[in-house]
C-alpha cells in the first residue's frame, strides 16, 4: 500500500509529531524550553573543613555550653508540659471512647437503612456470597476504581522520583548500572537457606494469593489482599533468585501493559454496568447461582483486575526502591 | 476469649510504645511488623477476615519490606551510628 501523502506532507502532520513524541525519538520542546542540568555540587577540602567546624560550633552551642538557669528551667518546663499534654490528650480520647455505643447495640447509628439494605438485598442484587465484596465491587465500585488509580498514581510518582536512566547520568549522581552495582553489594547471592525456603514457599504463596483473588466473592479476601500476597511472593522470589530470573517475566513493559489493561478493563466494565443501571436497561452479564465460582456477574473479573494492579504496584515499588528501574 | 482479646490489646499498646522508644531502627520495624500481626488477629476476633488478610499482607509484609529497603539504602541497617556522626571525627 502506497502512502497517500508524500513524505514531506506527512512530516508536517499531527500524527507524525504524535508518534515521534510517543516513541520518544525527539523532544518537541528541546531548544524551546531550556532545561540545563545543574552543576554537581563539589566541595573543596577547605570548604568541608569549614562546614564541619561550623557544625561542631552549633553542636557545642546547643549541647555543650553551660546551661544557664533559664535554659534549665525551660527544659524542665518542656518535659513537664509534654507529659501533661499527653495526659490530657489520652484522657480526652478515653472520654470520647466512653461515649461510643457498646458493641452490638441495636440503636447504634451504624444500624441504618444503608447497611440493612446491603445485608438484606446484597446477595440477591449482586450475587456475591461475601457481602463485603459485593459492597466494594458493586455498590461502591466507583470507590474501588479510585483506589486502584491511587495505587497507579503512587507508582508513577515513585517512578518519577526514583527512576534512573540506563546510561545517562541525569542529576541523580549515578546511572542505573551503577545503582545496580551498589545494590548488588547487599544482595544475598545464591543464599542456600533463602533459596530453599523460597523454592518451597513461593508456589504456595502464589497459589494462596490466586485463591484469595478468585474466591473473593465467596469468602473473605478479594483483589486487594490477594494482589498484596502475590506481590509479596514476587518480592520473595526476587530476593532469593535475583533480577535475572524475574526479568524474564516481569519487565517495565509487563508492568505498563498489565496496569493499563486492568485499569481500562475496570473502567469499561463498570461504565457499562453504571450506564445500564442508571438508564434501567437490561444488563447482559449473568449473575449466576450464588456460591458457584463463576457467579456474581462482574465481581470476579473486577477482583482479578484489582489484584493485578495491586500485585504489579507492590512489586514495582520494591524494584524501584532497590535499583531505580525494572 | 475476652481475656485473650484484652491480652492482645495490651500487646498492641506495648508494641506502640516500644516502637517510639526503640533506638534501633531495625528493631522498630520488627516491632511494627508484630504490631500488624497482632492487629490482624484482632481483626479476626472482630469478625472481619477481609481486613485481617489485608492487614497481614500489607502491614506485616509489604510495608515492612519497603521500610527494610529504605533502611538499607540510607545505610542504617548495620547498627552503626549514622554518617553524620562519623564526619565529626
Amino acid at each position: 500500500m502506497s502512502r497517500k501523502k508524500t513524505e514531506k506532507e506527512y512530516q508536517k502532520s499531527f500524527a507524525y509529531y504524535f508518534f515521534r513524541w510517543l516513541n520518544g525519538e525527539k523532544d518537541e520542546y528541546l531548544g524551546e524550553v531550556e532545561i540545563t542540568p545543574k552543576e554537581p555540587y563539589r566541595e573543596t577540602e577547605e570548604e568541608k573543613r569549614a562546614r564541619i567546624r561550623g557544625k561542631r560550633a552549633i553542636f557545642l552551642r546547643l549541647y555543650g555550653a553551660k546551661k544557664t538557669r533559664a535554659v534549665r528551667a525551660f527544659e524542665l518546663f518542656y518535659k513537664a508540659a509534654s507529659v501533661v499534654f499527653c495526659g490530657i490528650l489520652i484522657c480526652l480520647l478515653l472520654l470520647t471512647v466512653s461515649y461510643l455505643p457498646p458493641t452490638g447495640a441495636a440503636d447504634k447509628p451504624v444500624n441504618n437503612e444503608v447497611s440493612e439494605r446491603y445485608i438484606e438485598n446484597g446477595l440477591q442484587e449482586t450475587g456475591a456470597v461475601n457481602i463485603v465484596s459485593g459492597m466494594i465491587l458493586d455498590y461502591r465500585a466507583f470507590d474501588t476504581l479510585g483506589e486502584s488509580h491511587v495505587l497507579f498514581i503512587a507508582t508513577i510518582t515513585v517512578l518519577i522520583l526514583l527512576r534512573l536512566d540506563k546510561k545517562k547520568n541525569d542529576g541523580a549522581g549515578i546511572t542505573a548500572e551503577q545503582a545496580e552495582l551498589n545494590d548488588a553489594v547487599y544482595e544475598p547471592k545464591s543464599d542456600t537457606i533463602l533459596q530453599t525456603a523460597a523454592f518451597i514457599l513461593v508456589p504456595v504463596i502464589m497459589i494462596f494469593g490466586l485463591y484469595v483473588i478468585l474466591n473473593g466473592h465467596l469468602g473473605p479476601g478479594g483483589g486487594f489482599s490477594g494482589g498484596a500476597i502475590i506481590g509479596a511472593g514476587l518480592i520473595l522470589y526476587l530476593n532469593a533468585f535475583g533480577f535475572e530470573k524475574t526479568e524474564r517475566f516481569f519487565t517495565e513493559k509487563t508492568y505498563k501493559w498489565v496496569s493499563f489493561g486492568a485499569l481500562s478493563f475496570y473502567c469499561l466494565a463498570k461504565s457499562y454496568s453504571f450506564y445500564t443501571g442508571a438508564n434501567h436497561l437490561e444488563n447482559i452479564i449473568p449473575k449466576g447461582t450464588p456460591g458457584a465460582i463463576l457467579s456474581s456477574g462482574l465481581i470476579l473479573p473486577l477482583n482479578i483486575a484489582v489484584g493485578l494492579v495491586v500485585a504489579c504496584t507492590m512489586y514495582a515499588f520494591y524494584v524501584l526502591f532497590r535499583k531505580g528501574g525494572f | 476469649m475476652r481475656v485473650f482479646t484484652y491480652l492482645l490489646m495490651a500487646f498492641l499498646i506495648l508494641c506502640a510504645i516500644s516502637v517510639s522508644l526503640s533506638k534501633n531502627l531495625l528493631n522498630s520495624i520488627l516491632i511494627y511488623m508484630s504490631f500488624s500481626l497482632i492487629m490482624s488477629i484482632i481483626w479476626v476476633i472482630l469478625e472481619s477476615p477481609d481486613l485481617a488478610i489485608t492487614e497481614a499482607a500489607v502491614g506485616a509484609g509489604v510495608t515492612s519490606l519497603l521500610f527494610f529497603v529504605t533502611l538499607k539504602k540510607i545505610h542504617a541497617i548495620s547498627g552503626k551510628e549514622s554518617g553524620d556522626e562519623q564526619e565529626k571525627d
